[in-house]
């Protein structure tokens, strides 16, 4: 069983009203915007089951908007963040989706459209006392929380690929908690997702793009 | 040094002679591996929040996000002034700062979640009001702070605090049993007399629905913040007294538990049930007959 730290029962300290439907939010969307890594231009929220009923009441929307501009879950402007947002020049959406049902109760998709035109779609979902966990990336079904300082690798599914990102975290000395593959299907697109307990290097990222099957490389902590 | 449950913890502070906050302290350094300065300066914020949500409202009073509650705390607060008041001043004071939290939280001000955002007025509500009617000192309260995460973690760890799963009893329940043992504590009673306190408390509210009016965190869930800290008082001031329980702390979370898990999920948390069926809620609603409309 994980600690769990006084701090966990008397927290977080965040804006209200809903741990799930607020502080949740705020945390996927953070999540999110590390993982586009770029400046964000447009981004639509699709929302299902619990958060497509009661999301403006929880003002479930503002705190993914205000995650999605990287406020923390007790940062007072997420109150504010359809008007920064429109400030910022940032175009938004939400979407309820009350059709699907086979989704966690509290279920967000984030498609982001980054300045540079990168797209990127991720799914989260709010667990309760503001923890959450990545289900999706790009249509493919991962499993994170975010908890942890985390890199994320896109790479074509090779021999080699694995070895090569072990080595580059070894050699620096990095401790992996966990590691995890997921692939859409033999030889397509696979994500590697390692955590690791304490800060990853800066040049992490750089020295695992060097391997010619990685094609992306994502940091999140 | 850990403990997995309340004779544990009992266990602990028996045989090192200390005060459940003192053990709790101790478990956060050990296996939070850090210091107690670093701690103690997290929960001085944590405090700062909580009074700063709790005493707001009696002077500003807050809209909420959905519009069912906002105003009441300076209310009781003016009632208090008037020399109105049938309570007394430590529960008319805790009931509203309790109801104050809950206002902050449902406008989106910042809280802190104690155990819950829905549960957070019952903590400060109740701590907040013995600091003002008794020489109190904010490390003081702090520590209270400790002995009522201790006893908030065993439900966690031993039981629940989500509404979704045990309804009200374990998110209103469980905070008002962590107000009455840190209540405990403030008052100098021993940590057996800590833990008697929360079982009482456990006892008292065993079955609470989580039944909220348009599935928002607004009514009831804020009067039954107030109810909370009346619950808590009173348990606190009956263990305070010697009364001993039966029933250990231990056992009322198994029991809160298990009634919990057989509550129908129209009763945890889905406004299916409830107060939020009453005709008066679902006039102020009108979710159903919207979504029974065709698309």
């Amino acid at each position: 069983m994980s600690f769990i730290s006084v701090f966990d029962v008397l927290g977080p300290n965040m804006i209200g009203p809903s741990s799930s439907h607020t502080a949740g939010a705020c945390v996927i969307a953070n999540l999110a915007r590390k993982m586009l890594g770029t400046e964000l231009k447009e981004v639509e929220f699709t929302l299902y089951g619990s958060f497509a009923k009661t999301y403006q009441g929880h003002g479930t929307d503002r705190a993914l908007l205000g995650g999605i501009m990287g406020f923390q879950t007790d940062d007072e402007r997420i109150r504010d963040s359809f008007e920064i947002a429109k400030e910022r020049g940032i175009a938004f959406r939400f979407i309820p989706n009350d059709t699907d049902t086979d989704t966690h109760p509290n279920t967000a998709d984030v498609h982001m459209v980054g300045t540079d035109g990168r797209v990127m779609d991720v799914r989260g979902e709010s667990l309760g006392g503001g923890k959450v966990r990545i289900s999706r990336i790009n249509g493919v079904e991962v499993d994170f929380t975010g908890e942890y300082s985390a890199v994320i690798v896109v790479q074509q599914d090779r021999p080699g690929v694995v070895a090569h990102i072990t080595k580059i975290l070894s050699d620096r000395n990095v401790n992996i908690a966990f590691m995890r593959l997921f692939r859409e299907s033999k030889g397509n697109t696979a994500y590697t997702i390692v955590e690791s307990d304490g800060k990853l290097p800066d040049d992490v990222a750089e020295k695992l793009r060097e391997n010619k099957y990685v094609r992306d490389v994502m940091i999140v902590q | 040094m850990d403990f997995k449950n309340g004779a544990e913890l009992l266990a602990v502070c028996e045989a090192e002679h200390i005060s459940i906050s003192e053990a709790m302290k101790r478990r956060e350094c050990e296996l939070g591996e850090t210091t107690t300065e670093e701690i103690m300066k997290r929960m001085q914020r944590v405090l700062e929040i909580m009074k700063h949500s709790a005493k707001t409202p009696l002077k500003e009073p807050g809209r909420s996000m959905g519009g069912l509650i906002g105003g009441e705390s300076q209310k009781i607060d003016r009632h208090y002034e008037e020399g109105r008041d049938i309570c007394g001043p430590v529960l008319n004071r805790a009931a509203a700062y309790a109801m104050g939290v809950l206002e902050v939280n449902a406008s989106m001000g910042l809280i802190v979640a104690a155990p819950t955002a829905g549960s957070s007025g019952v903590v400060p509500g109740l701590l907040l009001a013995l600091a003002d009617e008794y020489e109190i000192s904010d490390e003081q309260l702090c520590d209270a702070l400790f002995n009522a995460g201790a006893l908030g973690y065993l439900a966690m760890r031993n039981a629940t605090v989500a509404g979704a799963v045990g309804g009200c009893q374990a998110e209103i329940g469980v905070a008002a049993a962590m107000a009455a043992s840190a209540a405990v504590e403030l008052r100098g009673g021993t940590p057996r007399q800590c833990l008697d306190a929360g079982s009482i408390v456990l006892m008292n509210m065993l079955g609470l629905v989580c039944d909220p009016v348009r599935g928002l965190v607004e009514y009831p869930c804020q009067n039954r913040n107030a109810s909370g800290v009346a619950n808590a008082l009173v348990a606190a001031e009956l263990s305070l007294s010697g009364i001993r329980q039966l029933i250990p702390f231990d056992e009322m979370l198994d029991t809160m538990y298990t009634v919990g898990k057989r509550l129908p999920a129209e009763l945890r948390e889905t406004a299916l049930g409830g107060c939020a069926i009453a005709p008066s809620a679902c006039a102020a609603c009108g979710a159903c007959a919207s979504a029974a409309l065709p698309v």
